[in-house]
């Protein structure tokens, strides 16, 4: 049954972070790629009608944490105190940027929001990487399950660093080039024309990045949690994961040689995908790593709600995601295409 | 040194961003609904005047939306931020309402705005009507299950606890079966109506009196003023006067305070005005209403409502004046809310209204106050619960994250007051310039860029 919860959330983490990963690679890249007052509103029209759809994954999934490892929910909640709180405000700051542009048609009002737009959705990709790389390294977890976080500290991997240190500032590297690679195959999707070209661009030159930053992610992993490969040789069907993330990044490269644009968006998905999952499977059954003693450490049999309450949870949560699959597919669905601004467009 | 302490900044960073969201979701659920009218007499009737003034309103209720959701996703983490201890507490039953919240309204809600706010050629009329009313559908969805939420701690049920010392569901149907929700929901649900049909009829007596975009003036002031009647009433009766017995049963001490009633009586009366006096335990300057309480409360003229006296002072809620006034102003505003759209509807019928110049200018400028009538409501609710966070469970002092620092706690209370000034600013000037510009505004076209 926690098996079962942690699998749901790690899978809808990782919808958001494919997702909502887009808006926010378009967002990294919009200053530079889109010249004009037309390019701009191309973009936010490409993100425009699914970005708050996109969004809704992440709460769905705190809620979710909320709900089957509250423990882990109130530790890492509380722990990451200062993060996670300028993530909202950056979060608040990319929804402004998005939706309070178009709303007067001056020159100096819309190039403030689209900086607003661009620097929140650059900053939320960092934080969101360092919150990856903090699950990955382990916090300073005390005996009562709780624990503090400052921003930084020594920037070195010590049992009680801060959110940024070396590694973790790697992967937030990982994380900028990745999505930024992901909204670009998006945007390449989306648009024609010279925009096409641009966004191509970026593609093209982000990817030996993504495959130069992923080598070394996996070195430095390897290198301050070992432990993490031993699910690996103890199941080892579980190599399906890491192995589907590199597929996934050849088929970056292959697509985008061939600038096979969908497919090259399917392939930066199926890198995310991949990665993630490898990871959640090397973490099982850890959510949450002590770096002061292992024995602290938040696992899916410590944190979880009661057996009545998951097993409830379970037939609401199927339907749900069933529901919310199809409004996106629906959604997705009538949005298809590319986006062309005409002079009487709807929207941004 | 008077030391502020890190219980009360999470307390007031709280209450400081619970309030100030509140203001947006308000409006989003009871225009939501009026929308749907709007979209409905389009259809009805073919006239293109309502889907003008859809059109308008959905503008509006887009830039509401935003700042709903850009201040409400603070609210699903600040359970985890700065509530820990109660999150791991609670979350074996309260993570089941604010997970179902995420899967059943958020995903609902989101998406199908997306379609009603770019799809009204992509969808054509009918599915353009059925999108409207699945975000109406969504956005009161989202509010049964926060109500769900908030209910179980007003009346805890459904739960048993562990020897740890946490909550975890024993019944689910229970959940959503406790007495405290029905009437909450009703009532808060309505109270989000009162103030879209204020605001509704506000814009409609701005548009008749300056005779700018008359004909959607008075189109706004008569959908805003029956809906504007009859939710009103109905928060007084049937929905306030149930939610009002629900205290009464199950938190007697709360609704003591909210009277200001310190000395047990029988016959108790109703107190309009007065100042409840903690230190001396009494009410001073009191204007009341002689056995009405005990009517209102059982029904009964002689029936014994309990006074404060009766509980430990341990138990007694540790803000009675501010829960005092905020219960009597709610519930003061509610009355003049009743007799403004009694007598809109009246005039109505005897076709003066749009000439009324008098009662325009009242209608223009009473949109402020239902949004303190719902802000006080919410007071009234919150404050009375206390010192419990989960009622009778566990004590609001047990339940803040005592590993965050007073110091970091006051650096994000801060930065939300500078961020949410900000935002509130923005909001009131976009809005006012949508309004100015009205129904008929047509956007500069872009030109086209030369391939």
């Amino acid at each position: 049954m926690e098996t079962f919860w942690f699998i749901a959330l790690a899978f809808m983490i990782i919808m958001y972070v494919i997702l909502d990963g887009f808006d926010l690679g378009t967002g990294m890249f919009y200053l530079g790629t889109a010249k004009n007052d037309n390019e701009r509103r191309t973009l936010l029209n490409s993100i425009g009608p699914v970005w708050d759809g996109n969004e809704v994954w992440l709460i769905a999934a705190g809620g979710s944490l909320f709900f089957a490892f509250p423990k882990l929910y109130a530790s890492s909640f509380s722990g990451f105190y200062l993060p996670l709180t300028i993530v909202l405000w950056l979060l608040i700051g990319r929804a402004l940027g998005i939706e309070l542009r178009k709303h007067v048609d001056n020159r100096l009002w819309k190039s403030f929001w689209d900086v607003v737009f661009s620097i929140s959705s650059i900053l939320l990709v960092v934080f969101f990487g360092a919150a990856l790389g903090n699950i990955i390294r382990g916090v300073s977890l005390e005996a009562d399950g709780y624990f503090f976080e400052a921003l930084w500290t020594t920037f070195t991997v010590v049992p009680r660093s801060g959110i940024l240190d070396w590694f973790t500032v790697l992967m937030s590297f990982v994380a900028v080039a990745t999505l930024m690679g992901h909204g670009a195959n998006f945007i390449s999707v989306k648009t024609a024309g010279e925009l096409q070209m641009r966004a191509r661009n970026v593609s093209k030159k982000i990817n030996p990045l993504v495959l130069l930053l992923s080598l070394l992610m996996f070195a430095a992993t390897t290198y301050i949690r070992p432990e993490l490969w031993n699910n690996y040789f103890t199941h080892v069907w579980g190599f399906i994961f890491p192995v589907t993330g590199m597929a996934g990044l050849a088929g970056m490269f292959y697509f985008r040689s061939k600038d096979s644009d969908g497919k090259a968006f399917l392939s930066s998905a199926v890198f995310i995908l991949g990665m993630m999952s490898g990871t959640a499977f090397g973490l099982y059954p850890t959510l949450l790593h002590s770096t002061l003693d292992p024995s602290y450490s938040l696992t899916v049999t410590n944190s979880s709600a009661g057996s009545y309450g998951l097993g409830v949870g379970l037939i609401w949560w199927v339907i749900g995601m069933i529901l919310a699959m199809g409004y996106f597919g629906y959604l997705f669905y009538t949005f298809r295409g590319k986006v062309v601004m005409t002079e009487d467009s709807e929207g941004y | 040194m008077y030391n502020m302490d890190a219980f009360l900044i999470h307390r007031l960073q709280f209450a400081f961003t619970i309030m100030f969201h509140y203001l947006f979701p308000q409006l989003t659920m009871g225009l939501a609904l009026l929308i749907v009218v709007l979209k409905y007499n389009a259809l009805r009737t073919g006239d293109e005047t309502f889907n003008k003034s859809a059109r308008f309103w959905a503008k509006i209720f887009a830039l509401n939306f935003a700042m709903g959701v850009v201040t409400g996703i603070p609210m699903e983490f600040q359970f985890g931020t700065n509530w820990a201890r109660f999150s791991a507490f609670a979350g074996g039953v309260i993570g089941q309402t604010l997970a179902m919240e995420g899967l059943y309204a958020f995903f609902l809600e989101s998406t199908f705005l997306g379609l009603f706010l770019f799809g009204e050629k992509k969808l054509g009329p009918k599915l353009h009507f059925l999108s409207a009313v699945l975000v109406f559908l969504g956005s009161w969805i989202s509010g049964l299950f926060i109500i769900a939420t908030n209910a179980w701690m007003q009346n805890p049920v459904g739960f048993h606890q562990l020897p740890d010392g946490t909550f975890q569901l024993a019944s689910f149907g229970e959940l959503f079966t406790n007495p405290w929700l029905f009437w909450q929901y009703v009532h808060t649900m309505s109270g989000s109506v009162v103030t879209a049909a204020f605001v509704m009829c506000a814009v409609g007596a701005y548009y008749v009196l300056s005779d700018k975009n008359a004909e959607y003036g008075k189109k706004f002031l008569k959908t805003g003023l029956i809906a504007g009647v009859i939710v009103s009433i109905f928060q007084a009766f049937p929905s306030g006067d149930g939610q009002g017995k629900n205290v009464a049963l199950y938190q007697p001490v709360t609704l003591a305070a909210m009277e200001g009633l310190f000395e047990t009586e029988h016959g108790a009366g109703l107190t309009i005005i007065g100042q409840p006096d903690v230190e001396n335990m009494k009410l001073d300057n009191p204007i009341i209403v002689p056995n009405m309480l005990s009517f209102l409360t059982y029904n009964r003229w002689k029936a014994e409502v309990k006074g404060l006296k009766e509980y430990p002072r341990e138990l007694w809620p540790d803000n009675i004046p501010l829960l005092y006034y905020s219960y009597h102003i709610m519930v003061g505003l509610g009355t003049i809310f009743i007799a403004i759209t009694m007598l809109g509807i009246f005039l109505l019928w005897r076709k003066k209204v749009f000439t009324a110049r008098w009662y325009l200018w009242i209608l223009m400028l009473a949109f402020p106050f239902p949004y303190i009538a719902n802000t006080t409501g919410w007071m009234t609710a919150e404050l009375g619960r206390q010192p419990w966070l989960i009622y009778g469970l566990l004590k609001t002092a047990d339940g803040f994250s005592s590993n965050v620092s007073s110091g970091n706690a006051l650096f994000t209370t801060l930065g939300f007051a500078g961020i949410y000034l900000m935002v509130g600013l923005l909001f009131i000037i976009l809005v006012l310039k949508e309004i100015i510009e009205g129904p008929d505004h047509v956007k500069k076209k872009t030109p086209p860029i030369a391939p």
